[in-house]
């Protein structure tokens, strides 16, 4: 009697239901919408052959671009500054607060940072039209309240200011994940590596640059690409607060196209502005995936 | 003795901070408790005379968020299961049964996962309609389930690759086939990796808004996340009844948060570094 040997073929029957679903879900509307791209539609009647007639067009359209010059703030606001920031708060919450006051402590802070990245970004984009509004709004209110009146805005209504506040709103709201990803990090350095370098007599910043960079690395990399690619994607936050105004003043490419689709109906232009935006996810996507490996290399390679 | 006093300014440096994350939920729930007039004269700042609660009642009835808070769990909680049914399947074959081309598969499904929704948003409208979808739960069950699907095959797959292989030729020696393997073994090894997988699911979904912005336009189907967006959307909420909303859409978050905590920390570390 021979253990029967299956072929390792008939694994595949378990990704049956997985494909046919993702061609159902993905592959299939992902096709039509790139498709329709190179077409004239309303949404109705049969699209027309358009080749790259929207393509042109879209060169030419300064909302456009305006779009795609608000997702670089947005990646600021979203990858940029939280990683920064994270990075600082993790070493200190790990280095010293950890160390000197417990972990417990260090846990809490943790979570208080984490809280908002539960939110649905709908809800936190209410909480914060509720806070910024010009008139009875809690930061008005502080304001006045210690004196510098003065400095009250219309934090969502203004558009030299706009931008910055959704952007504000979003540090707020992203700040929470570079910072556990980091701390997670840092629990598997070597703590002698910390201790080595205090007694050669290293100071904070010096351990904090050659030891918890270099160290996390891969995570920093992990990070930054999937921090800008959310930021790339950025809706709701958006939708909520400002949608898109005042006068475009902080419209991103996601939203820009899902009010072509659905509020002008222009669905082939619409299609043509997501399959840009598309393409630049999947680029930065590749380069983050190539970016890690190497990172992780690296670090295999200093750790042996 | 020295370093002891040095250590405070980073301590008070970091709550502060902290502090400065955590205010907006406390000004939100200090002032939902206040009544408009009470607001209307002492504006967000001051503290509450006493808890009045008529206006979260009222909002609560208004845009029936009994309703809302149901569909939210439903499409929620069935998205978690049935994705992470689809992910142990796939990455079952991926992981385990190493099938011919897997690195390809596994970067398709890689890809899959960052697509942006805005390049599916309209066919995945056009299509519900035509199958007679558009507007129903079901249309935002199956489209979720497939999405988070494509995280989880990725996760999953790396886990079951690091699967010890003797367990497996042990229970076929004994005559287990692939079905009972999976079932008997795999699942029930990997329960910590899928309990994370469940509890990221649901929050995710939870989460989401466009997709569910777009194809749930009636009040009776509509999540927690679209009707309050939407409201807030039109411009048409004064301060109190906007208090009301953030706070409402506050607590279910909260809840998860203190619910699944140690999951979730833990799980994005091991999701980010995989």
């Amino acid at each position: 009697m021979t253990v029967s040997r299956r072929p390792r073929d008939s694994y595949a029957l378990f990704l049956l239901p997985g494909v046919l679903a993702f061609l159902a879900v993905i592959v299939v509307p992902f096709l039509m919408n790139t498709g329709v791209g190179f077409t004239d539609w309303q949404g109705v009647g049969t699209p027309k052959w358009s080749g790259l007639a929207n393509y042109r067009e879209l060169l030419d359209d300064s909302e456009f671009w305006a779009s795609f010059r608000h997702s670089l703030f947005m990646v600021v606001a979203m990858a940029a500054v939280p990683t920064a920031l994270g990075l600082v708060l993790a070493a200190a919450l790990f280095d010293y607060i950890g160390k000197h006051f417990g972990s417990r402590v260090a846990a809490v802070l943790r979570a208080c940072f984490y809280l908002p990245q539960v939110l649905p970004v709908a809800v936190a984009g209410i909480v914060w039209s509720w806070i910024l509004a010009p008139e009875d709004g809690s930061l008005n209110e502080l304001l006045k309240a210690v004196g510098l009146g003065g400095r009250q805005q219309d934090w969502l209504g203004d558009p030299d200011i706009a931008l910055y506040s959704v952007m504000g709103v979003l540090v707020w709201v992203q700040l929470g994940f570079p910072l556990v990803v980091f701390m997670a990090g840092l629990g598997r350095v070597d703590p002698q590596l910390y201790e080595a370098a205090e007694l050669d007599g290293a100071g904070w910043w010096r351990r904090f640059r050659h030891i918890t960079l270099a160290q996390l690395l891969p995570e920093i990399s992990v990070v930054l690409t999937w921090c800008t690619i959310a930021a790339l994607k950025v809706f709701g936050a958006v939708y909520v607060l400002t949608k898109g105004g005042p006068g475009g003043a902080t419209d991103v490419p996601s939203y820009f196209s899902f009010a072509t689709f659905f509020e002008t109906t222009q669905v082939g232009y619409g299609a043509a502005i997501s399959t840009v935006l598309t393409v630049l996810i999947l680029l930065l996507s590749l380069a983050g995936l190539k970016l890690q490996t190497r990172a992780e290399d690296d670090g295999e390679g200093a750790r042996a | 003795m020295r370093t002891a006093l040095r250590r405070y300014p980073v301590l008070i440096a970091l709550c502060l901070a902290a502090l400065f994350m955590v205010v907006p939920f406390v000004i939100v729930a200090v002032n939902a408790v206040k009544s408009p007039a009470e607001y209307s004269r002492h504006g967000p700042l001051s503290l509450p005379e006493g808890l009045y609660l008529d206006g979260l009642k009222d909002f609560w009835q208004r845009v029936d968020y009994g309703q809302k808070l149901a569909n939210s769990v439903l499409i929620s909680g069935s998205v978690a299961v049935l994705a992470a049914i689809l992910s142990v399947l796939n990455a079952y074959a991926i992981g385990i049964g190493r099938i011919r081309g897997r690195t390809w598969v596994l970067a398709f499904f890689l890809l899959a996962n960052m697509l942006p929704q805005e390049a599916l948003v309209y066919p995945l409208y056009y299509l519900s309609k035509q199958a007679g979808l558009y507007d129903t739960r079901l249309s935002v069950i199956i489209v979720f389930t497939v999405i988070q699907a494509a995280f989880g095959t990725y996760l999953l797959s790396s886990v079951l690759g690091r699967f010890p292989r003797e367990i497996i030729e042990a229970a076929r020696i004994d005559g287990a086939n692939t079905w009972q393997v999976l079932w008997r073994i795999v699942v029930p090894v990997s329960r910590p990796t899928i309990g994370v997988l469940l509890v990221f699911f649901f929050i995710w979904t939870w989460n989401e808004f466009l997709l569910p912005l777009v194809m749930l336009v009636s009040n009776d189907n509509q999540t927690v996340s679209v009707a309050l967006g939407v409201l807030q959307g039109q411009r048409l909420m004064d301060a109190t009844m906007t208090d009301a909303a953030a706070l409402l859409g506050v607590l279910p978050a909260l809840v998860f948060f203190l619910v699944f905590q140690r999951t979730l920390t833990r799980g994005i570390a091991v999701g980010a570094v995989k």
